[in-house]
């Protein structure tokens, strides 16, 4: 650890007044931060605060409005990425910025500026490894590579150029936790020789870990400027929220029922190149409980789902049985008939047509009867249920009937999952329900997913958000590789547990040292 | 010179033109630009050359003036796509319709013109070898170059930091961008080689192959230069043999007619184009899909600023 940082120099950086303004939208609103050398400084805020905004202007990727930067005190203007890295910034992308096709030699090659051969990169990789135990091989495809190791590449990749300031966006958020235990060991190493840190987050735990001090964003605007272990974990995400979070309630009494879906043996050979198998999936959800399923992203999750919903049928009918039918070779809207009800991860595109207005959309999953007959769409119809679904799920529309691509994140998602939550099924499958949603959004979408099964349906939930799961599900199983786990009760798992399924080393141990 | 020997020599001249067009794309390709506007860059490569070959009376003229034609064309489809970040394929579509039908204009007056053939380079003693003597170490430049062109592609794609910088660039823009390489300076040079490919190869098809002009005289081949990118997987090496089965497919149909078995000319002419559709098919279901294509391929790339 670092002694507290009080030099008499002034800050790293510096930036004063930033702002960022998109039409009508102000994404930034006169932001000041600033970071001391060999600090790490958090920069907590919703999805929407403007954190994602604010560390592109700071990387050259977006120009800001207004604002000025300092950099050790001397005001600068950085145009572009490449005048931050000489600088001496680092980004590391909440997408990562890599491209799958190369290897990682040559992923890390094409970023650094200069006259850079493979070889020399090869050797200085090597060295890097070594000194932050950052393993990677060389000249694997980047698309073979686990999303802990890619992460990997991008930290190499920015320590290669001597950083003096290190950008991490929302690093953990594709990680398993021995793995983000790991990223955190790496980055107290890079603090303790004089390196800082900028680390972007909603987890309040590990900014907790890591950081003395943090900025919180809400709207764009700086909220306060905090110590954040001196707070309470809800202290501060009050501040984020600007209101006290309610938590998803999930006492109502309950009686678990009969069997609606079970799945036996379900295996699934790869989709593509990339593609995960899913081999002998055995999973039952049975009216009345939430059963959530964990798994770090890219282990057959989506595989699962499209599996379960119709989208790719299996070889055999009776793998997949919904309310008593076996339905595995037949389609999505044979499966809807049945009362079920599907809710895929991607909400433009998959879950909602972008240019569709909301009523239109409607009609995706509400085929039948009451909004079309004999092939016509009854627009009066649609238009109706879908202010019913905008009234019931508090869904905040630009307009009366706008496209769906109008909608934000958060809001789009309340109303995919009020479309299907409003068809009252025997049977909800939801792929990341709150991912990249803001916290009011996420609590109502959770609500809403318990609400229903305590009133008698059953809900299955994939999500890489173990605190969500956590929080409704009733019993859990990790996938790993296309394989799940046993169905336990919630109260029978601990993180730690989970941990080790999502690497698939439950069963013999020492295979976390391996990372 | 036996037949046989004729029908290799022949097989060369129709396999270069489709190799050059098709080693232009392969690079625009690899930028992540995917520009159907090969046809009609070609057209106007192969109007231009004759026009001024004829005019000045000058092989080398003539060569120049195609590849420059070609270069325009590519420039006005690179502002349309760059600049206004049009969609890909409908821009590359109207290329190919304006460059043959302004072809034709820049053509007319030269219609029924004929140029002597180009002057073949002739490696002592080695030609003298029977059968692949000619084959090998007597062809004109063009043949020479193109191979050359394709080595030094293939070198260039993954020996060169430009190169890996280009494939990048065509694999993912949005992260090509977000670590600050120049996006749009390397699709605008990529799409210009292209285009300068597609019109070198018109030229050789005016001044060499045919040695007359007549209008659509490029006669599909620059779509199957498209294919032929696909066929290849985006790789240099695979474009070369590929360009020749496609070229061996053109001649050997000649002959075939010429050999009057019992089939329609028709039939036989058409069948270079069905083995391109049969090879896409083949290709797309021995891997499922199309691997090798580069992911940014046929997206605009619009920067958030």
């Amino acid at each position: 650890m670092k002694p507290d940082v009080s030099s008499s120099g002034p800050p790293l950086v510096e930036l004063q007044g930033i702002s960022k303004r998109y039409g009508d939208l102000l994404a930034n609103d006169g932001i000041d931060l600033a970071i001391e050398p060999g600090e790490i400084h958090a920069l907590l805020g919703e999805n929407g605060a403007g954190k994602s905004t604010l560390v592109k202007i700071l990387y050259g990727v977006i120009e800001p409005s207004a604002g000025e930067i300092r950099w050790e005190g001397r005001p600068v203007s950085i145009g572009s990425p490449v005048e931050a890295r000489n600088l001496g910034l680092g980004m590391v992308f909440q997408h990562f910025s890599l491209f799958d096709e190369l290897t990682v030699a040559e992923n890390i090659a094409v970023a650094l500026s200069g006259e850079w051969s493979l070889s020399t990169v090869r050797s200085k990789l090597g060295d890097i490894s070594r000194t932050y135990g950052l393993a990677l091989d060389a000249d694997r495809a980047v698309w073979t590579l686990s999303a802990g190791e890619r992460q990997r590449i991008e930290i190499v990749r920015c320590l290669l150029q001597n950083p003096r300031l290190l950008i991490l966006d929302e690093p953990t958020s594709v990680l398993t936790p021995q793995e983000a235990e790991h990223l955190f060991a790496t980055l107290d190493r890079l603090s303790a020789d004089g390196c800082s840190i900028l680390y972007i987050s909603h987890k309040l735990e590990e900014v907790r870990r890591l950081c003395r001090r943090a900025t919180i964003l809400r709207g764009g605007r700086v909220v306060a400027t905090i110590d954040p272990r001196a707070k309470s974990a809800r202290e501060i995400a009050a501040l984020m929220v600007g209101n006290e979070v309610g938590e998803v309630r999930t006492d109502a009494p309950h009686r678990v029922q009969g069997e609606v879906l079970r799945v036996s043996r379900l295996s699934i050979p790869p989709a593509g190149l990339h593609g995960q198998a899913l081999r002998d999936i055995d999973l039952v959800a049975r009216a009345g409980e939430v059963v959530g399923i964990a798994g770090v992203a890219g282990n057959g999750q989506s595989e699962l789902f499209a599996a379960l919903s119709g989208e790719r049928p299996a070889e055999r009918a009776d793998v997949v049985v919904i309310a008593g039918k076996p339905v595995g070779t037949v389609g999505i809207d044979a499966r809807r008939r049945l009362g079920a009800a599907f809710v895929p991860e991607e909400r433009l595109g998959h879950a909602a047509a972008p240019t569709h207005r909301l009523s239109e959309n409607t009609l995706i999953s509400h085929a039948s009867a009451e909004v079309s007959r004999s092939g016509f769409i009854l627009v009066n119809a649609a238009r109706r249920l879908a202010r019913s679904i905008i009234q019931g799920f508090d869904v905040r529309t630009p307009e009366g009937d706008p496209q769906a691509r109008k909608l934000s994140g958060g809001n789009l998602q309340k109303f995919v999952i009020g479309r299907e939550i409003i068809r009252r099924p025997k049977l909800i499958i939801v792929d990341q329900p709150t991912w990249g949603v803001d916290a009011g959004a996420a609590r109502l979408i959770r609500q809403a997913l318990v609400d229903l099964a305590r009133a008698g349906s059953a809900v299955v939930v994939v999500s890489q958000d173990l605190d969500e799961l956590f929080e409704v599900a009733d019993r859990m199983a990790v996938i790993h590789q296309g394989q799940l786990s046993p169905l336990k009760p919630v109260s029978e798992w601990t993180r730690e547990a989970i941990g080790l399924e999502m690497l698939g080393v439950a069963q013999g141990q020492g295979g976390v040292h391996a990372l | 010179m036996t037949t046989f020997e004729a029908i290799l020599l022949t097989i060369v001249t129709a396999s270069t033109p489709l190799l050059i067009a098709a080693l232009g794309e392969l690079v625009t390709e690899r930028s992540g630009v995917l520009n159907l506007g090969v046809e009609g860059m070609m057209a106007m490569g192969a109007a231009c050359s004759f026009a001024a070959a004829v005019t000045f009376d000058s092989t080398l003229l003539g060569v120049a003036a195609g590849m420059l034609a070609g270069v325009l064309m590519a420039a006005l489809f690179a502002l349309v796509v760059l600049g206004f970040a049009a969609n890909q394929v409908g821009s590359g579509l109207a290329l190919t319709i304006f460059g043959l039908g302004l072809s034709g204009l820049v053509g007319a007056p030269f219609v029924g013109a004929r140029r002597d053939p180009i002057a073949h380079i002739d490696i002592p003693v080695l030609s003298d070898i029977p059968v692949i003597g000619r084959l090998f170490f007597e062809q004109d430049l063009f043949v020479y170059g193109s191979m050359a062109l394709t080595i030094l592609i293939a070198l260039y794609l993954t020996r060169t930091r430009s190169g890996l910088t280009l494939r990048s660039i065509g694999e993912n823009h949005t992260s090509a961008n977000a670590l600050g390489l120049p996006v749009w300076r390397v699709r605008f040079w990529a799409i210009l080689f292209g285009g300068a490919c597609s019109g070198l190869a018109g030229a050789y098809l005016a001044l060499v192959y045919t040695r007359f002009w007549s209008p659509g005289m490029t006669a599909g081949r620059g779509w199957i230069a498209l294919a032929l990118v696909v066929f290849a997987a985006w790789r240099p090496g695979w474009l070369l043999v590929g360009a020749y089965i496609f070229g061996a497919a053109t001649v050997l149909q000649l002959h075939a007619q010429a050999a009057q078995f019992g089939v329609p000319p028709q039939v036989l002419s058409a069948v270079p184009y069905l083995a391109t559709i049969l090879a896409l098919l083949l290709l797309s279901l021995r891997r499922g899909r199309a691997v090798g294509a580069p992911g940014s391929l046929g997206v605009p790339f619009v920067p958030d600023r």
